[in-house]
């Protein structure tokens, strides 16, 4: 189940995605995400189609890997579509019942599963073409005026890049732990929630001890590589704007007066 | 000079009862006394528990000696301020391969040191990609360290260190985790290191056969060292070794079993070759 959800994860390719700079991918999906809520329109949510169509295509990520990240959320997407469908008041189409279908019911939820969906793949992409390190880069870049009010951003971006370092290599051990405790004799499977959730312990107790003495170590390990803090440290790959991140940037705010346009034309229509 | 001189240090392990009173104090090292020189191949044997991965952290200023001096390459390990010159002069690499990879990918990792210590960008560039190269994993550079094997995670951390261009490199019990291949590239890549690049090496190990090639050898016991010579002479005394609750090599073992039984062998051998030799005579 945990690993059927890929979002947060990155698919190696060489693609111009692959190759910009994180900050434009950071601020774009963040623009991108705000786009999605301009529109409650069919015709608006064809630009956005098709953006987010052009974008999948150049990051050369097969689309089966992509769509395999919204499995992850089909509950939540079914459990949103089915509320709206049925529970928004308006002009009546279908009644069985006490349930009844309106037009608005529709649209609405039409128009959240595609939000949702979209959203979810947006930043999915977004994670798929940038490695957890760029991206701990990139948020740090752009949080760096955050430096002045004594935010250590340093420090915090560091974390974000073990955590997602050490992610997988839990996960396993969960995994190792689970095993160890079933062949003596735990049941995680039967109950009820609350037994389930007692039934946990023996799995998180040994986790968090192990996690601890990792920890323990990573920080040895990396004192004596003379990690001291961020004074004076260098960068193996400085954040530089090149050639291409401009495109991109213009490429997007394109989109963007795109959507504003559109949007524009609508409100006058 | 030196590279690395260790004067009569003493380390004690202070265990302290809920109330902070002193509850036990135990020797992890015992006026321990040893120096290597520049290009040496060291190696610690000892049993669990006999201190030497504490005198491993004292070597790279993770600890400081209760009594005594540490000196690497002329520097004070208690001096505060030659820490990081301490920790660029004698690397260190630690025993599970999984908690001391710090990058996602294992070029950002192996730059990870040269960053601490400020190298401009271009060169950390040419020292990550000289350090892989050495380690022969030039071609795993853009890859996940977590698909990596053991031994190959250990070769990057060695390749992490190496980028920091040391003097010296302190292994604390590298293979313990690893299976027998990846043992065997982890040892040939550091004896490549020593021969090649001229980097002293101070080995921790208690597998014995990787003791057979070091240039010389100390074996610790509880917090002394107790036997301190080179391969041949530590391990023709085969009672004192196992005394010390250590394994002899393989065909060492079995030339001291051979002797036991009466056949006239002598005592050291250490390679097959020589084994052979030996047995052709008696024979």
């Amino acid at each position: 189940m945990i690993r059927d959800i890929t979002i947060g994860q990155y698919y190696p390719s060489e693609s111009v995605l692959h190759d910009l700079d994180p900050r434009v991918k950071l601020i774009s999906t963040f623009f991108f995400i705000i786009s999605l809520f301009v529109f409650n329109t069919f015709y608006g949510y064809i630009v956005v189609t098709l953006f987010l169509y052009t974008i999948i295509r150049l990051s050369k990520v097969p689309f089966k890997f992509i769509f395999k990240g919204l499995r992850g959320i089909m509950v939540l997407l079914l459990f949103t579509a089915i509320f709206n469908l049925f529970l928004t008041p308006g002009e009546e189409i279908f009644k069985l019942g006490f349930l009844k279908i309106t037009k608005e019911g529709i649209y609405t939820a039409s128009f959240m599963a595609i939000r949702l969906s979209y959203l979810v793949l947006g930043s999915s992409i977004m994670t798929f073409v940038t490695t957890p390190n760029q991206l701990t880069d990139g948020l740090e870049e752009i949080m760096k005026p955050l430096n002045k009010i004594k935010l250590p951003v340093h420090e915090i971006a560091l974390m974000m890049s073990i955590a997602l370092r050490f992610i997988p290599i839990l996960l396993e051990e969960t995994d190792k732990i689970m095993k160890a405790q079933m062949a003596r004799g735990a049941d995680f499977e039967s109950g009820n929630v609350l037994k389930r959730a007692k039934s946990l312990i023996p799995i998180l107790v040994p986790l968090f001890i192990s996690a601890f003495r990792r920890a323990n170590d990573l920080a040895m390990a990396m004192e004596a590589r003379c990690y001291h803090g961020g004074e004076g440290r260098t960068k193996m790959k400085p954040l530089m704007y090149k050639r291409n991140d401009y495109m991109a940037f213009s490429a997007f705010s394109l989109y963007i007066t795109a959507v504003i346009g559109i949007k524009i034309i609508e409100k006058a229509l | 000079m030196d590279i690395i001189n260790v004067d009569d240090i003493t380390y004690e392990y202070i265990r302290r009862d809920d109330d902070g009173n002193v509850d036990s104090i135990e020797m992890a090292l015992n006026k321990i006394k040893f120096n290597v020189r520049k290009g040496e191949f060291l190696c610690i044997l000892g049993a669990n528990g006999s201190g030497k991965s504490t005198l491993a952290k004292h070597i790279n200023a993770i600890l400081y000696p209760s009594e005594g001096t540490v000196w690497v390459d002329g520097m004070d390990t208690k001096i505060d301020k030659n820490l990081l010159n301490i920790r660029q002069t004698a690397g260190m690499v630690f025993q599970n391969p999984d908690n001391q990879i710090i990058g996602t990918i294992v070029e950002e990792d192996v730059g990870f040191g040269p960053e601490n210590i400020g190298i401009p960008t271009d060169e950390i560039w040419t020292r990550v990609e000289e350090s892989l190269n050495t380690v022969g994993m030039l071609d795993y550079r853009k890859h996940s360290p977590n698909k990596l094997s053991g031994g190959q995670k250990q070769r990057v951390a060695i390749a992490g260190i190496m980028a920091m261009k040391p003097k010296c490199i302190v292994l604390d019990e590298p293979t313990a985790m690893l299976d027998p291949n990846g043992r065997k590239d982890v040892l040939r890549t550091l004896k490549e290191l020593n021969k090649r690049e001229g980097v002293t090496i101070i080995l921790i190990t208690h597998h014995m056969d990787e003791a057979i090639d070091a240039e010389h050898i100390i074996v610790m016991e509880k917090g002394n060292i107790v036997m301190n010579g080179k391969p041949k002479d530590i391990f023709s005394r085969p009672e004192e070794i196992k005394k010390y609750r250590l394994d002899l090599p393989q065909v060492t073992e079995l030339a001291y079993e051979l002797q036991q039984e009466g056949i006239d062998m002598p005592n050291g051998i250490l390679t097959i070759d020589d084994f052979i030799e030996e047995l052709s005579k008696v024979v």
